[in-house]
């Protein structure tokens, strides 16, 4: 059962203003952030979305919470459809899902206590029913941390704290989807892997959805079912994550995973270096959007975009897959 | 001790704070040879910083150097004079930074910036700007002419990196100080900003001091890697040796801990348990005996001395000590 369907998304933002874009004779004064973007996520199993700084990963993320409205598509989360839901009704939606956002000290006000940030959520959504002291102990016993931290500011959190501070309050409510956009950039390797097997553990136990945005491949192998690869805003492969490294078709897709140096000096890397940088938003490529840092680029891939192709779960979006 | 560019002996490195005296680092020992690349690893607030800001003389206020020596091709770095240092920085001794949109002006051109650097040279303005064009080109930017008019903002993340090293290399260094500079970059860009360092190194013949939390960067690029923790050189060797026969539980459990290392699908990941040591009330004996998963008794109250466990290869632990 999919808690969370997404299909045919497309977010878009104004880039110059109605007279502006008369002046100067601009007949779509939109950019496509998200375009064209369909998944959907299993009851307790983890997504993960990969792609580099301005592919539209965080976009995404944004839209599925509907801080952003979306231009075209559907989001349904449990059947029932979240882009036409009233206002109240968002506020029952954003009770069921939660964020965990990118910037663990700066996602945490200041000025408040850790035990008042992690039970906030209780008195934003009306819980008054509850004994807020204990709630803050039960949540930061779940995510490891000592009882005494609630009455610490975020300034006195090392980054490692404050991700799990993050955690438990995503956790407040008991939500059935975490959003989590990039859980362990910034921390040092050692620590990465606790914030890892914390969110781990909370899913086994608690059985809860999880939608995880990253650039580190590394990562991406060990905490996900499903993977989708992201380039200007499209999804150019998708699938189980497991048949996603081990046999990449879309040549990003294989790019990304040789642009991962292993920490061992005598690995013979497959060379498939990328050239150039990612196309501006504003500028985007004809045809094929990665033809133009695409090593098998052939003249087709410049007329037309290539449909999502494959079989079952796995999907590319490329005319000249990688070959077994 | 000709053969290194820089040798740093015994340093250490205090920070007065309102908690007390912070000892940052403490008798590190470094040596980059000429014509390497060293890596220097470690986690946050290991000391990696302390580090760069001794090298070139820009430390906080609130610092002070009890003891050692940063010799740089012959000369006390510490024992210079302002004047004599400002010859140094920008000439022999260059920095790359992490962020190359806040170490770039952005109210200035690229072009304004790279020939104002050259400040040292008797040459005409042209002449200046054709060296600017010249090294925007080795770094491989396309059409470098026109691309000097622009301000900062203009390029991309990737392009003010190699801007940022075409800038620190113009003057031909004997050392180059990276520090992370591919951290704030996306991994099919880091790659591509890697390959141009080593590339570049070799083509100028300068030595680089690599600084990274990034293993599998350190394993690409690096000769000679050195390992801190806490403030302290744990280990340090060429890279192969300390990346294939760790000899420092950190380093080991450092390198277990990557997640590229771990071929097998897991839910557990594995990680070092507890925290980095205060550094203004440091235990006594070992700085890793906290969290270390060989701890002996000699590690409570014997501070570890540096020994030679292979030709070249420095560890500091009492297990690889004899007794």
């Amino acid at each position: 059962m999919s808690v969370l369907e997404v299909n045919d998304l497309r977010v878009r933002f104004r880039v110059q203003s109605p007279l502006q874009a008369l002046v100067r004779g601009n007949a779509d004064p939109f950019i496509d952030a998200v375009r064209q973007v369909s998944f959907s996520i299993e009851e307790g199993k983890t997504f993960t979305l990969v792609g580099e700084s301005g592919s539209g990963k965080s976009t995404l993320a944004l839209a599925v919470a509907r801080l952003l409205p979306s231009a075209e598509g559907s989001i349904k989360f449990n059947g029932s459809e979240v882009t036409s839901m009233s206002d109240s009704e968002l506020m029952d939606y954003r009770k069921q899902i939660s964020m965990m956002w990118q910037n663990p000290v700066g996602s945490l006000s200041p000025r408040m206590k850790v035990g008042s940030l992690i039970t906030e959520p209780y008195k934003i959504h009306g819980l008054n029913d509850r004994d807020r002291k204990a709630e803050g102990r039960r949540l930061l016993e779940m995510v490891g941390l000592p009882a005494h931290f609630s009455q610490r500011y975020p300034h006195q959190l090392s980054g490692g704290q404050a991700r799990r501070v993050g955690v438990a309050r995503a956790l407040a409510l008991s939500p059935k989807l975490i959003i989590a956009d990039e859980p362990t950039a910034g921390l040092d390797v050692s620590v990465q892997g606790e914030i890892l097997n914390l969110l781990n553990k909370v899913q086994d136990d608690l059985g809860v959805s999880m939608f995880v945005i990253t650039h580190n491949l590394n990562v991406v192998r060990h905490i996900s079912d499903h993977t989708a690869i992201m380039y200007l805003g499209r999804f150019l492969e998708i699938g189980p994550t497991d048949t996603l490294f081990a046999e990449p078709k879309h040549p990003y897709t294989s790019a990304l995973l040789a642009a991962n140096p292993e920490p061992d000096p005598d690995a013979l890397r497959e060379q498939l270096e990328l050239k150039g940088e990612v196309p501006s938003l504003l500028n985007r490529p004809s045809g094929c959007e990665f033809h133009t840092r695409c090593p098998f680029v052939q003249s087709q891939c410049k007329d037309a975009l290539p449909e999502l192709a494959g079989e079952e779960s796995h999907h590319y979006r490329c005319y000249f897959p990688i070959a077994e | 001790m000709s053969k290194n560019v820089l040798t740093i002996r015994n340093l250490s490195v205090n920070y007065q704070t309102d908690q007390g005296t912070l000892q940052a680092m403490r008798n590190v020992n470094i040596d980059v040879p000429k014509g390497s690349i060293v890596g220097v690893v470690g986690e946050s607030g290991c000391g990696k910083s302390t580090l760069i800001s001794t090298i070139i003389r820009l430390l906080a206020t609130n610092a002070d150097i009890p003891n050692g020596e940063v010799d740089f091709e012959g000369r006390d770095i510490l024992t210079l004079s302002e004047d004599e240092m400002r010859k140094l920085r920008g000439d022999r001794l260059s920095i790359v930074f992490q962020d190359p949109m806040s170490s770039l002006n952005p109210v200035l051109t690229i072009g304004k910036q790279m020939t104002d650097i050259q400040y040292r040279d008797k040459k005409t303005m042209a002449q200046k700007r054709q060296r600017s064009i010249n090294m925007l080109e080795s770094v491989g930017i396309p059409d470098p002419a026109s691309r000097l008019n622009q301000y900062p903002h203009e390029f991309s993340g990737g392009m003010r990196q190699r801007i940022a090293i075409a800038m620190a290399l113009q003057a031909e260094p004997s050392l180059l100080i990276a520090d992370e500079p591919t951290t704030a970059l996306d991994a099919t860009l880091e790659v591509q900003i890697i390959h141009l360092l080593k590339q570049l190194q070799s083509t100028i013949g300068c030595s680089v001091l690599f600084i990274s939390h990034h293993l599998g960067v350190i394993a690409e690029l690096c000769d000679y890697v050195v390992v801190i923790y806490a403030g302290e050189v744990v280990e340090e060797g060429t890279v192969s040796d300390v990346f294939k026969r760790p000899q420092h539980p950190y380093t080991e459990k450092l390198l277990e801990c990557d997640p590229a290392n771990i071929a097998q699908k897991t839910r557990e990941l594995p990680t070092i348990p507890g925290n980095v040591p205060d550094l203004v009330s440091l235990p006594s004996g070992c700085i890793f005996k906290d969290r270390c998963h060989t701890k002996i008794d000699r590690c409570d109250n014997e501070r570890p001395q540096r020994i030679d466990a292979a030709d070249k290869h420095y560890v500091s632990c009492h297990l690889r000590s004899p007794q």
